[in-house]
C-alpha cells in the first residue's frame, strides 16, 4: 500500500534568501519557522533551540543585521532577507575576532548557547564598536547561557572588541 | 605493553611531568574542542538527520496518579504519516539508575505516577504528525489518591505509589550514629535547634535531551543521545530490549548542559531505540522544554532539622541531622541522595560525634535526583545558616568561628570519610581578605550586607552505581607514525572541559600540543568504560587513567629514543613535540620519529590506563555514600542588598576561593567556579520547581506550576553580579597533577552565604530557599511586630525512625564497622549489590 | 521542538488590501506583526487561527511623524525602533522606557507596538502548552469551563501584561482602528476591558493602524516595571505616570496608571486627581501612592506572591512621582529593572 503525503510533509513553500552572503533557494512546509528551515531544510544545525517559544534565545540569528529569535520567524516572510548565522561569521577560513576570543576566554562552555550569543555580539560590535560592559550585559540579555555565569562571555566580547579595532587601525 | 597497578605516588608539591615546568598543565589554553564549539559545529545530538529518519513523540499522562484501565491506539495509528505506536506492553521490563531502585518501564504499563509519565510513543513521519497523533489515542484511567509532598505521603500509605521500599510510600529510611550525641550534648555549653526547608530546582541545561537511534546494516543498534552516562544508558538498554551488550552501542554526543539532569537512563532514549529496531529506520526524538521538566531528576526538596551543641569556643560537640526528603515519583538515585543528605557534614569542620536520620518519600510529581552538589546542597544550607546563628550568639565573627573548626588534613572523619587536603583555611582567609570582610561585617549601612559561608564536595563518588571490582575509568592510546595520538574514553563532555582534562594530561606527558591529539569519547564502542560525567569524577579518574596510559607509552618512547640517541632513558625528557637529552638538548628526536623508534622496537604503539579509587574505610552499611578520593573546598562571601521596604534582594558582588589542588586550564576552571555561582544564586534568588495543587472539589490535579523557561527563572545576564574568584592550589597527591574537582563544589556556599546576608543587612533570618522579596518582607513584618524575625519552616513531621547502625568514630576505637550490625569485610559482599553514589 | 499548526498564510500589501482580507472572517484569521505574542499561543495551540495575514509589507503602518502639533506613531515600528530613538523622550520617557523594557533585545527587534497594545492576557493557568493544559481539564480563557485562579468566577481574571499600553494611556494617547466599514478612533484607555477573554475592543476585523498623541510640551513622565528578572519576563505590575508641571513645579495635570494587575491597565483616577494643584512632595505623593495602590487587586495567577505585588503597588508609585519631582532615583531604578534604561 502506497503510504500518503501528509500536507505537513509537503514542501510547498518556496523562498530565496541571502544565507551567510550567498543566494540560496529552500522549498519547505509552509508552517516552519525559521529556525526549522535552517536545521531541517537547509542543514545549518549551528543555530540551536532550548524552547521554540522566544523564552531562551538560543536560537537568534541576524536577519537584516539585527538580532532575531529564528523560532518565532515564518519561514514564508524570510524571501529575499538577508540572514547570518553562525556558519557565516568566519571570513575566509579564519575565526571571525569574537570566535577567537570566546574559544580562548573560556566564554563556551557547552556551546549550545554559544552561536546565538556570537551572532548577538556580532550585531553589537557592528553597531557599538566601543560598547560599554553596560552595553554588552544589555545586549545580549535575551539569550539564557546556563553554563558559564555570563563573565567571561562579557571578557570575551570586550576583547574581541580591541583585537577588531587593532584590525581595522592596521587596514587604515 | 606494560600492565603493573598503578598507585598515585606524586609527591604532592612536586607532580610535574618531566620535574621541569609544566607546558600544557597550569597554563591558560584554548581548550580542544572550543573551535567546534564557536563555529556552531559541535553537534549535538538534535543536530543528527539521517536518511529516512522518522520522529517520535511521547503521549504523556495528563493525570499525577492513576491506573491505567486500557490504551486503544487505532485511530492513531490510522492517521496518515505514522508508522508506529508503542504502549507499555512493548517495552514492560523494569529499569532504573540504581540497581536497588528498579522501579520504572519506558512506557507505563498499568500505573502513571506523575503528570508527565509517558504512556504511549508515535513515530511518525514528521514530528508535527506524531504530535498531532498523539490526541487519538484513547487511555482509559481510573484515577488514584494523588500523593503531593513528603507529610502527606507519611500521612498516606494507601494507595502506594510503588510496591517496594520501606512501607506505605515511603522510598528510603536511613539511621547512623557515630559517637553518642546525646552525651555530646549534655557536655556543650550551648545547644541550638533549627528546621530549614530547602525547596527543589532543575538543572535547565538549554539542549533538550535528545536522541537518536539506528538500526546498523549489521543489525546491531546504535543510538546518540545527549546523555552524561553512556555506560549506565547501555546497561539499561541492553536490559529492557533483552539484547546483548554487545550489539549496542551508545555513543553520547556532547551534552548541551547536563548539571546532572542527564545521568539517568531515560524512557525516550530506550523508546526510540525499540522503535529503531522495529522499524528498521532511524528515529529521534527531541523533548521539548515542558518535558524536560518532567524528566527532572533535579534537586530534592528537603526539610530539615539541625541540633548542634558547641562549646563557648565554638567548638561543635556533637551534631544530629534529620532530613524528611521529597522524591518524586520514582527512585532515581534517591537511595543515595538519601544518603548524601547525610554525608558530608563532617568533611569541612570537626564534628567529633554524629548522628543523621534521612528518609525519601515517594510523591506524584517528576522524580528527584541528582544535580549539581547532590543531595549535599540543602544540608549544606542548613549547617551554614546554623553556624552564622551560633557565631552570633557565641559573640564571635563567623569567619573566625569557621577557622577554629576547619577539620584537619589526612584526617579520618567520624563517619569514616578519609579527607586529604583540606585548605579550607586558607580559602576562609583570602576570601575575608579580598572582600574586606572586617570592614563590612556588621558595619554596613541598614539595608545592605555580607555573609560568609564554607563548603566541600567529592572529587568523585568512591563507589560505582553497581558493584563491580573493575576500573572506574580506562583509557587507551594510540600514537601514529606521524606523531598523532589518540585518546579512547568512555568520559562525557557535556561542556565541563573533559576532552581537554584528557588532551592536557596527555600531551603533557608526552610533551606534545593538545592540538595534535584526536579525541574519540563518550562512545560505548570506541574507548574503554568511564562511568560517566557524574560527581565530579572525570578529571581525577578518567584524567589519572589518561595519565597512566600517557606514561606507559612515554615510557616506550623513552627506551627506543634512549637507544637512537645513546643516552640513559631517565635523562630523557619530553616537550616541544621533540624527546631530548635533558643535558645536551641539541641531541634530540622529533615526536613523531621517537613514535616510529618505539614502533620499529616494539611493534603498534598502544597503551592503556585505568583508575580505581582507594578503598574507603567506611565499612558501615550506607558507607558507600560519601566516600572520595578528595574533597574540594570553598569559601564565599557575598554582599546583598535589601529594600527595607519591600524586601527587594539583589546581590552587587560575590567573593569566593576555592581549594583546586591544581587548576589543570585556569580559564575552563574559573568558568566551573562562575558557572557554580550562577547557578548557585537562581536557587538562592529565584529558582523554584513548584507544584500547583487544584481545588479537591474540581480536578485536584497536581501539576508543575511552570513548567518553561520563562517562568522558571534562570538569572539572565542582567542577574549576574561580580564575582572575583581565587583558586587555592596546593597540588592533592591523589589527583592527576594535583587537580580536585570544581564543577559542583562552588555552588554550595552561594546560598547560605545569601542567607547569612540578608540577616547582616536587614536582620531577619530567611530559613529556606528561595530567598524572594516575599518572604523578606514577611520577616521584616515579624521584626517590626517584635516577634522572632524569621521567614522559614517550623515544624519536623513525626518519621517512625529504624534504630540508627551505631558506628564509634575512629577516636572511640571505632574500625569502620556498626556495632549492632553484622560485621563486614574490608569490601562489601559482590552478591550484595549496594548503594552507590553520584 | 514545539511546532506550528498549519494555517493559510496571506500578505496584503496594502490597508485596503489587508482589511479586506479580515472582512467577514471573524477571529478565525489574525493579523501577524512581530509574532512574539501570537506565534508561541499557536505553538501551545490556544489560538489556533485558520489564516495569518502578515502586516509586515504594509508600509504605512511603520511610519512616525512627530510634530508640535502632536504625534502619529504607525503600529508596526518595533519596539527597539522606539527605545533607541531619542525623539522618543521628554514628554514621551515612558513610552521610551517601557519599549525598552520590554522582553529582550531580540524580541524587542520584532515585536511591534500594535501587538503589545494588543498582547493577549496572561495567566498561568493560561500560557501553558495544550498536554499541560490538558491535565487541568483546560481553564475559562481557552476550551474549559472553569477559571482556576478564581474557581467561583465567571469572568476570566488573566492578566494585561503589555508594557506599552499604562506608558501611553498615562500620555493620553488613542489609537486608530481601520476596517472595511471604516475607520474610527478610540482613547487607548477605553480601549480595554476588565475581562481576560474579551480583553480588547479590536473587533476581529480591524487592524490598530496608528496610535496618536496630543502635544505633550511641559509633560514629564516614567514608567517602572516589576518583575523577577533583569530580562525576558512579562511585568507583574507595572506604573506609569505622567504629569505636567507649572513653570512653579505644581501639578497642572497628572495621569497615574497601574499596569499588570488587573485585566486591562487600571487609570488610577483619584490618585492623579489629588495631585492638581499641588507641588510634589512627600505628603501629596504618599497620599497619591495610598490612592493608587487602593485599585490594585493582583490575583495569583503571575509571578510573585500576589499581597506582595499590592504592597509594591505604592512603593513604585512613590519611586514614578520621585522622579517626576526629578530627584535622582537611579538607584532604586538600577535596583529594580538592572537596566540601563533611557533616561528624559
Amino acid at each position: 500500500m502506497l503510504i500518503t503525503l501528509p500536507a505537513e510533509s509537503q514542501k510547498s513553500a518556496h523562498i530565496r534568501i541571502a544565507l551567510n552572503g550567498e543566494h540560496v533557494d529552500v522549498s519547505f512546509a509552509p508552517y516552519k519557522t525559521l529556525l526549522e528551515i535552517l536545521r531541517e531544510d537547509l542543514s545549518h544545525t549551528g543555530t540551536k533551540h532550548g524552547c521554540e517559544l522566544g523564552e531562551c534565545g538560543a536560537c537568534a540569528v541576524l536577519l537584516e543585521g539585527k538580532p532575531v529569535l529564528s523560532c518565532l520567524v515564518l519561514g514564508v516572510e524570510c524571501d529575499s532577507r538577508n540572514i547570518l548565522t553562525v556558519e557565516g561569521l568566519g571570513l575566509e577560513g579564519h575565526l571571525h575576532p569574537l570566535q577567537d576570543a570566546f574559544a580562548d576566554l573560556g566564554a563556551a562552555q557547552c556551546g549550545y548557547c554559544t552561536p546565538a550569543i556570537l551572532v548577538t555580539a556580532k550585531s553589537l560590535l557592528d553597531e557599538h564598536p566601543q560598547a560599554t560592559r553596560d552595553q554588552i550585559r544589555a545586549a545580549l540579555s535575551g539569550v539564557l547561557c546556563r553554563c558559564t555565569g555570563y563573565l567571561q562571555i562579557f571578557e570575551a566580547v570586550e576583547a574581541a572588541m580591541v583585537k577588531i579595532a587593532e584590525q581595522n587601525a592596521a587596514a587604515k | 605493553m606494560p600492565n603493573q597497578k598503578y598507585t598515585p605516588d606524586r609527591p604532592a608539591k612536586d607532580s610535574q611531568a618531566n620535574g621541569e615546568e609544566l607546558r600544557v598543565i597550569g597554563v591558560p589554553r584554548r581548550r580542544v574542542d572550543a573551535r567546534a564549539k564557536v563555529t556552531g559545529q559541535t553537534r549535538f545530538a538534535d543536530d543528527i538527520f539521517l536518511p529516512r529518519m522518522a520522529h517520535c513523540k511521547l503521549l504523556r499522562s495528563p493525570h499525577p496518579h492513576a491506573r491505567i484501565r486500557s490504551i486503544d491506539a487505532s485511530r492513531a495509528l490510522a492517521h496518515p504519516g505514522v508508522y508506529l505506536v508503542l504502549t507499555g506492553k512493548d517495552l514492560p521490563i523494569e529499569y532504573g539508575i540504581l540497581p536497588v531502585s528498579q522501579d520504572e518501564q519506558a512506557l507505563c504499563v498499568d500505573h502513571v505516577r506523575h503528570v508527565g509519565d509517558p504512556v504511549a510513543a508515535v513515530i511518525a513521519r514528521e514530528e508535527l504528525t506524531a504530535f498531532e497523533a498523539l490526541d487519538l489515542i484513547d487511555v482509559d484511567y481510573e484515577i488514584l489518591t494523588t500523593i503531593s509532598d513528603p507529610e502527606e505521603a507519611l500521612a498516606t500509605p494507601e494507595p502506594r505509589i510503588h510496591d517496594y521500599g520501606e512501607e506505605g510510600n515511603i522510598h528510603k529510611r536511613v539511621a547512623l550514629e557515630f559517637g553518642d550525641v546525646e552525651k555530646s550534648f549534655a557536655e556543650a555549653d550551648e545547644i541550638f535547634e533549627d528546621i530549614f526547608f530547602y525547596q527543589g530546582s532543575t538543572h535547565l541545561p538549554i539542549e533538550q535531551h535528545a536522541a537518536v537511534a539506528t538500526k546498523d546494516p549489521d543489525g546491531k543498534l546504535t543510538i546518540w543521545s545527549s546523555t552524561q552516562t553512556p555506560h549506565y544508558l547501555h546497561r539499561a538498554l541492553a536490559k529492557v530490549l533483552n539484547m546483548p551488550p554487545a550489539h549496542i552501542r551508545v555513543s553520547a554526543t556532547p551534552n548541551g548542559g547536563g548539571f546532572g539532569g542527564k545521568s539517568d537512563p531515560f524512557n525516550h532514549e530506550i523508546v526510540v531505540a525499540k522503535a529503531a529496531l522495529l522499524l528498521d529506520r532511524p528515529v529521534k526524538i527531541c523533548l521539548t522544554r515542558e518535558e524536560v521538566f518532567y524528566c527532572h531528576r533535579g534537586r530534592h526538596p528537603v526539610l530539615m532539622k539541625f541540633k548542634t551543641g558547641v562549646k563557648k569556643d565554638g567548638s561543635i560537640t556533637g551534631m544530629h541531622l534529620q532530613t524528611l526528603i521529597d522524591g518524586g515519583g520514582y527512585g532515581s538515585y534517591g537511595v543515595a541522595s538519601t544518603f548524601y543528605t547525610g554525608a558530608l557534614q563532617t568533611t569541612t569542620y570537626h564534628i567529633p560525634r554524629y548522628r543523621f536520620a534521612g528518609c525519601r518519600t515517594f510523591t506524584n510529581k517528576p522524580p528527584c535526583g541528582p544535580k549539581r552538589g547532590h543531595g549535599t546542597v540543602q544540608p549544606r544550607f542548613g549547617q551554614e545558616v546554623q553556624l552564622d546563628k551560633i557565631a552570633e550568639k557565641l559573640k564571635l565573627d563567623p569567619a573566625e568561628l569557621r577557622l577554629r573548626i576547619v577539620e584537619a588534613p589526612n584526617t579520618v572523619t567520624a563517619n569514616y570519610l578519609r579527607l586529604s587536603t583540606v585548605n579550607l583555611s586558607e580559602c576562609i582567609r583570602r576570601v575575608v581578605k579580598i572582600s574586606d570582610w572586617k570592614e563590612k561585617f556588621r558595619k554596613l549601612p541598614e539595608g545592605r550586607g555580607v555573609g560568609i559561608a564554607c563548603s566541600a564536595y567529592l572529587t568523585g563518588a568512591g563507589l560505582a552505581i553497581y558493584w563491580n571490582k573493575m576500573p572506574h575509568s580506562g583509557v587507551q592510546l594510540k600514537l601514529d607514525r606521524g606523531g598523532g595520538v589518540a585518546i579512547f574514553c568512555g568520559a562525557t563532555e557535556i561542556g565541563q572541559g573533559s576532552d581537554d582534562v584528557l588532551a592536557s594530561i596527555v600531551a603533557e606527558v608526552l610533551g606534545i600540543d593538545t592540538f595534535d591529539i584526536r579525541l574519540f569519547t563518550g562512545d560505548t564502542d570506541l574507548g574503554p568504560v568511564d562511568l560517566g560525567s557524574y560527581s565530579s569524577r572525570v578529571t581525577i579518574m578518567a584524567g589519572s587513567a589518561a595519565l597512566q596510559a600517557a606514561e606507559r607509552a612515554r615510557e616506550l618512547l623513552a627506551e627506543a629514543v634512549a637507544i637512537r640517541l645513546e643516552v640513559p632513558k631517565e635523562q630523557l625528557r619530553f616537550a616541544d613535540k621533540h624527546v631530548f637529552d635533558s643535558v645536551v638538548p641539541e641531541r634530540r628526536v622529533p615526536f613523531h620519529e621517537a613514535v616510529c623508534l618505539a614502533e620499529a622496537r616494539f611493534g603498534t604503539i598502544g597503551t592503556v590506563g585505568s583508575y580505581t579509587p582507594p578503598k574507603s574505610p567506611a565499612l558501615y552499611k550506607g558507607g558507600g555514600v560519601g566516600p572520595s578520593p578528595t574533597y574540594s573546598y570553598t569559601a564565599a562571601v557575598v554582599e546583598v542588598a535589601v529594600n527595607p521596604v519591600t524586601g527587594w534582594i539583589t546581590v552587587p558582588k560575590i567573593w569566593i576561593a576555592h581549594d583546586i589542588g591544581r587548576a589543570l586550564n585556569p580559564p575552563l576552571v574559573r568558568g566551573q567556579v562562575e558557572g557554580s555561582v550562577y547557578m548557585g544564586l537562581g536557587e538562592a534568588l529565584m529558582e523554584e520547581q513548584e507544584f500547583r495543587r487544584l481545588p479537591k472539589k474540581l480536578s485536584h490535579a497536581l501539576v508543575h506550576k511552570f513548567p518553561s523557561m520563562l517562568e522558571y527563572k534562570s538569572p539572565t545576564s542582567l542577574d549576574m553580579p561580580e564575582v572575583v574568584t581565587e583558586l587555592v592550589e596546593e597540588p592533592d597527591p591523589r589527583g592527576p597533577f594535583g587537580a580536585k574537582e570544581v564543577g559542583q563544589g562552588p555552588l554550595l556556599p552561594i546560598m547560605p552565604a545569601v542567607a547569612n546576608a540578608v540577616y547582616d543587612a536587614v536582620g531577619v533570618r530567611i530559613d529556606e530557599v528561595p530567598i524572594t522579596p516575599e518572604k523578606i518582607m514577611k520577616a521584616l513584618a515579624e521584626k517590626r511586630a517584635g516577634r522572632d524575625p524569621r521567614c522559614g519552616p517550623s515544624h519536623f513531621p513525626h518519621v517512625d525512625w529504624p534504630e540508627a547502625l551505631r558506628v564509634p568514630p575512629p577516636w572511640e576505637g571505632g574500625d569502620g564497622n556498626a556495632v549492632n550490625d553484622v560485621p563486614r569485610p574490608s569490601k562489601p559482599r559482590p552478591e550484595k549489590e549496594k548503594v552507590l553514589s553520584s | 521542538m514545539m511546532r506550528l499548526p498549519l494555517f493559510e498564510f496571506r500578505s496584503p500589501r496594502t490597508l485596503e488590501e489587508a482589511v479586506r482580507i479580515l472582512d467577514g472572517q471573524g477571529p478565525s484569521t489574525m493579523p501577524l506583526a512581530g509574532g512574539t505574542d501570537l506565534l508561541p499561543n499557536m505553538k501551545r495551540r490556544q489560538q489556533v487561527p485558520r489564516t495569518l495575514m502578515s502586516l509586515r509589507h504594509v508600509e504605512s503602518l511603520r511610519h512616525v511623524q512627530l510634530s508640535d502639533s502632536g504625534s502619529r506613531l504607525g503600529a508596526c515600528l518595533t519596539l527597539t525602533d522606539i527605545a533607541e530613538d531619542p525623539r522618543f523622550r521628554n514628554g514621551m520617557t515612558a513610552l521610551a522606557q517601557a519599549s525598552a523594557l520590554v522582553a529582550t533585545p531580540h524580541i524587542r527587534n520584532m515585536a511591534t507596538l500594535g501587538g503589545n497594545l494588543c498582547l493577549d492576557t496572561r495567566c498561568n493557568y493560561y500560557d501553558q502548552n495544550y498536554e499541560w493544559r490538558k491535565a487541568i481539564n483546560f481553564c475559562l480563557k481557552k476550551d474549559g469551563n472553569t477559571c482556576w485562579v478564581a474557581t467561583g468566577s465567571s469572568k476570566c481574571v488573566a492578566v494585561s501584561s503589555t508594557d506599552t499600553a499604562p506608558a501611553l494611556i498615562a500620555l493620553g494617547a488613542r489609537v486608530r482602528l481601520f476596517s472595511r466599514s471604516g475607520e474610527r478612533e478610540v482613547a487607548l484607555a477605553d480601549l480595554y476591558n476588565n475581562d481576560g477573554i474579551n480583553y480588547i475592543k479590536r473587533r476581529p476585523d480591524e487592524i490598530l493602524a496608528e496610535v496618536l498623541l496630543d502635544p505633550l510640551h511641559g509633560w514629564k513622565s516614567t514608567y517602572w516595571k516589576l518583575r523577577r528578572r533583569g530580562s525576558f519576563d512579562f511585568p507583574v505590575l507595572s506604573v506609569a505616570a505622567a504629569a505636567r508641571f507649572s513653570t512653579q513645579g505644581v501639578v497642572e495635570d497628572a495621569r497615574i496608571v497601574v499596569g499588570s494587575a488587573a485585566s486591562r491597565p487600571l487609570v488610577a483616577g483619584e490618585a492623579s486627581k489629588s495631585l492638581l494643584g499641588r507641588s510634589l512632595n512627600p505628603e501629596s505623593i504618599a497620599e497619591a501612592a495610598a490612592l493608587a495602590a487602593r485599585i490594585a487587586k493582583p490575583l495569583d495567577n503571575t509571578d510573585f506572591d500576589m499581597t506582595w505585588r499590592k504592597r509594591v503597588t505604592a512603593e513604585f508609585v512613590t519611586y514614578a512621582l520621585r522622579e517626576l519631582r526629578g530627584n535622582d532615583m537611579h538607584v532604586e531604578r538600577e535596583s529594580v529593572t538592572r537596566h540601563p534604561l533611557p533616561q528624559s
